[in-house]
């Protein structure tokens, strides 16, 4: 049967409506608490790109594998990755998804198929091939989908991944978060021709979504996927959206210019995802009381978690060096 | 025991590990026809889910190791020349070293990256590096260096049961060298240096193809009454520091000959680990021979003239053995 994917279901509106506000709401809390000092680094926020993971992520289960970038928190969640876990991480404790040894930039649940954020740019591309290339070995249907920036969209593994993942028709879908920024450089003076186009010379499907757009996304990444699970290789999804945050939070302390206008970043922030995913809900039908409810028990949550994870143990120094190799932590 | 070449040990121990464990993977550019012959028959055998030609993209094929081993799978992947591992490493020293760290420990990743390395056959500059150095100084791999037939099979076999990133570099030179291989289900451990030849003058640690060199040396030195004691650390990481300082405590003098340039070499680790731990027993420095720091020239009068020979270590050998004893 083909799956028809015109509009999701009020149910699975309403359950990607509340995984973008998990993310909102641990990244507000997480920008205020760098900007309160509280933070051991900086975090690159996904606050405005939200709709993009949460979209994709919700055709996934967790067999399948992602690989994701140094603006990571957002794919962890989106993929079902457990908020407290993420938060402590952040927060360099012991409770942490990797016992306060990756931090933000490093947050991973194998578990969950999140095979981790990448400091790299274009770190996750080689990964998700692989990844791709196991569960083609196993047949049982697993994809790879590998997160990654318009800047990352120059490094020449993506073409190499392209290349592969064609030729051995791996279950592989490429997501290109386009931003439009690479740190602070402009995508248009990084970037010639349409990254989309990228796609077509080596007989790969290339998928556009509205990346501001829960909706629009899940539908383009529900066929783009489908495609991928047929066994006819790899797709390219382009979700086309903004970080309406710095590219690291409180960046405005040390950049001695802007880098963009304020009109720029106001037209964004006019199409937030989140206040547009509750425009489709309230569309649906769904009462204006319920959003507000799921408003609410979000912000519980999270202000909860980040609460018990502020007063989490410090990760012992005696962990570090059996760290390395797995013989030595027996 | 059998008689094979390294090459033959090697692709012996392929054959049997991967009949052994179906989730073992080869893959690399070649790999099916097989450049060195290390690889030779296992498509046939294996068929082409697990034994697979790549196209030239070691940037990406690092980082599908690491991919496919975070999925469960063993891969190999042949890198041919190790100078080539280079285009590779940012994956080897970013992803592979670290995501077991990064991740807490959740990242299980047995990887073999396999090489032939090392000059002495006119290869030029850019097919003769021995970039071990460089992966000791990452921390988070462990690095199989074998000299000879027996080693070789006992050490990939290690390798590829190894739940860590192995990188296993084979003596380009000395590939087609025959030597005794044991019978039977042949494992080496990593970190236990074997000692070649015993002696009790002077201790010459030497890596992989430098063992041949040293054991050269060694003959002529035993001519003039010296007898040197030869290790193969077989391992650079583990390196097994025990095994060497026994040996020094034993004879008192060290020579490391490694064919990697000095700067930074394994030499000088395998030196600092002497002046660290073994300082009250040593009788005189530490000698490394080494090639220097320039890169691998082409003509073979040139490559001669830097890479290291028997005369070089006997020579330093009995310099170290005419200084007074500093203790
Ligand atoms: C290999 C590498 N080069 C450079 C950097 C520094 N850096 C971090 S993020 C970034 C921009 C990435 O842009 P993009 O891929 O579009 O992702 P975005 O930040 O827009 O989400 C750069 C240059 C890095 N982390 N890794
Ligand atoms: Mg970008």
């Amino acid at each position: 049967m083909r799956n028809d994917y015109h509009n999701p279901d009020p149910e699975k509106l309403v359950a990607m409506f509340e995984r973008m506000l998990v993310i909102r709401e641990t990244e507000e809390y997480l920008g205020a608490q760098f900007r309160a000092g509280e933070l051991p680094a900086g975090v690159h926020l996904y606050i405005g790109q939200e709709a993009s993971g949460v979209g994709i992520c919700a055709h996934l289960g967790d067999e399948d594998w992602i690989t994701s970038t140094h603006r990571g928190h957002g794919h962890f969640l989106a993929k079902g990755g457990d908020p407290y876990a993420m938060i402590a991480e952040i927060h360099a404790k012991s409770d942490g998804i990797c016992g306060g040894f990756g931090g933000t930039m490093h947050v991973a649940d194998v578990s969950r198929g999140i095979l981790g954020a990448n400091g790299i740019v274009g770190g996750g591309l080689g990964i998700a091939t692989g990844a791709a290339f196991a569960a083609k070995l196993e047949g049982n249907g697993k994809v790879a989908v590998c997160f990654f920036g318009d800047g990352a969209a120059n490094q020449g593994t993506f073409m190499e991944a392209m290349n592969v993942a064609s030729l051995w028709k791996l279950p592989l879908l490429l997501v290109c978060e386009h931003n439009g920024w690479s740190e602070f450089t402009r995508s248009e003076v990084a970037t010639s021709g349409r990254i989309i186009d990228r796609a077509s010379p080596f007989n790969i499907p290339g998928f556009e979504a509205d990346g501001n757009d829960v909706a629009d996304v899940w539908r383009v990444s529900g066929r783009a996927l489908e495609s991928v699970r047929s066994g006819e290789g790899p797709a390219l999804l382009v979700t086309y959206t903004y970080r309406t945050r710095g590219h690291v939070e409180a960046e405005v302390n040390f950049l001695s210019q802007p880098y963009r206008s304020e009109e720029e970043v106001a037209s964004w922030v006019a199409k937030d995802p989140i206040e547009r995913g509750a425009a489709l809900l309230a569309q649906g039908g769904i009462a204006e009381e319920e959003i507000s409810a799921i408003r609410a028990r979000v912000k519980a949550s999270i202000a909860e978690m980040a609460k018990r994870a502020r007063s989490a143990a410090d990760p012992d120094p005696a962990r570090v060096r059996s760290m390395m190799f797995s013989a030595a932590e027996a | 025991m059998a008689k094979r070449r390294m090459i033959q040990a090697i692709n012996d121990a392929m054959f049997e590990e991967m009949e052994r464990d179906p989730r073992i993977v080869l893959f690399g550019e070649d790999v099916e026809i097989s450049m060195f012959g290390d690889t030779k028959g296992l498509r046939e055998r294996f068929g082409p889910d697990r034994v697979r030609d790549t196209p030239i993209c070691e940037a990406l094929l690092t980082g599908m190791a690491v991919g496919m081993a975070a999925a469960g799978w063993r891969p190999v992947l042949h890198m041919m020349f190790a100078n080539f591992m280079y285009t590779g490493f940012d994956a080897i020293a970013n992803q592979m070293a670290k995501l077991r760290l990064m991740t807490g420990g959740q990242m299980k990743l047995p990887i073999t990256i396999m090489a032939g390395f090392g000059g002495g056959r006119s290869t030029a500059a850019q097919h003769s590096d021995c970039p071990y150095p460089l992966f000791m100084n990452l921390g988070g791999v462990h690095v199989a260096v074998p000299s000879n037939a027996g080693d070789a099979k006992g050490l990939f076999k290690s390798a590829v049961r190894s739940d860590d990133p192995v990188i296993f570099l084979e003596p380009g030179g000395r590939g087609g060298e025959m030597g005794e291989v044991p019978d039977g289900d042949h494992l080496v451990p990593f970190g236990r240096a074997s000692v070649r030849r015993s002696g009790s003058d002077v201790t010459i640690v030497a890596i992989s193809a430098m063992v041949k060199l040293a054991e050269q040396a060694a003959k002529q030195l035993a001519q003039d009454g010296i007898e040197a004691e030869i290790l193969d650390p077989r391992t650079l990481v583990p390196l097994d520091e025990d095994g060497i300082l026994a040996s020094l405590s034993r004879t008192g003098r060290l020579v490391v000959v490694d064919e990697a340039r000095d700067r930074c070499s394994a030499a000088s680790q395998i030196a600092a680990v002497a002046a660290d731990r073994g300082f009250a027993m040593l009788k005189g420095p530490v000698r490394r021979v080494t090639v220097p720091d320039v890169c691998m020239p082409y003509a073979p009068v040139l490559e001669r003239s830097v890479y290291p020979n028997a005369e070089r270590i006997a020579d330093v050998v009995r310099e170290l053995l005419n200084c007074r004893d500093y203790r």
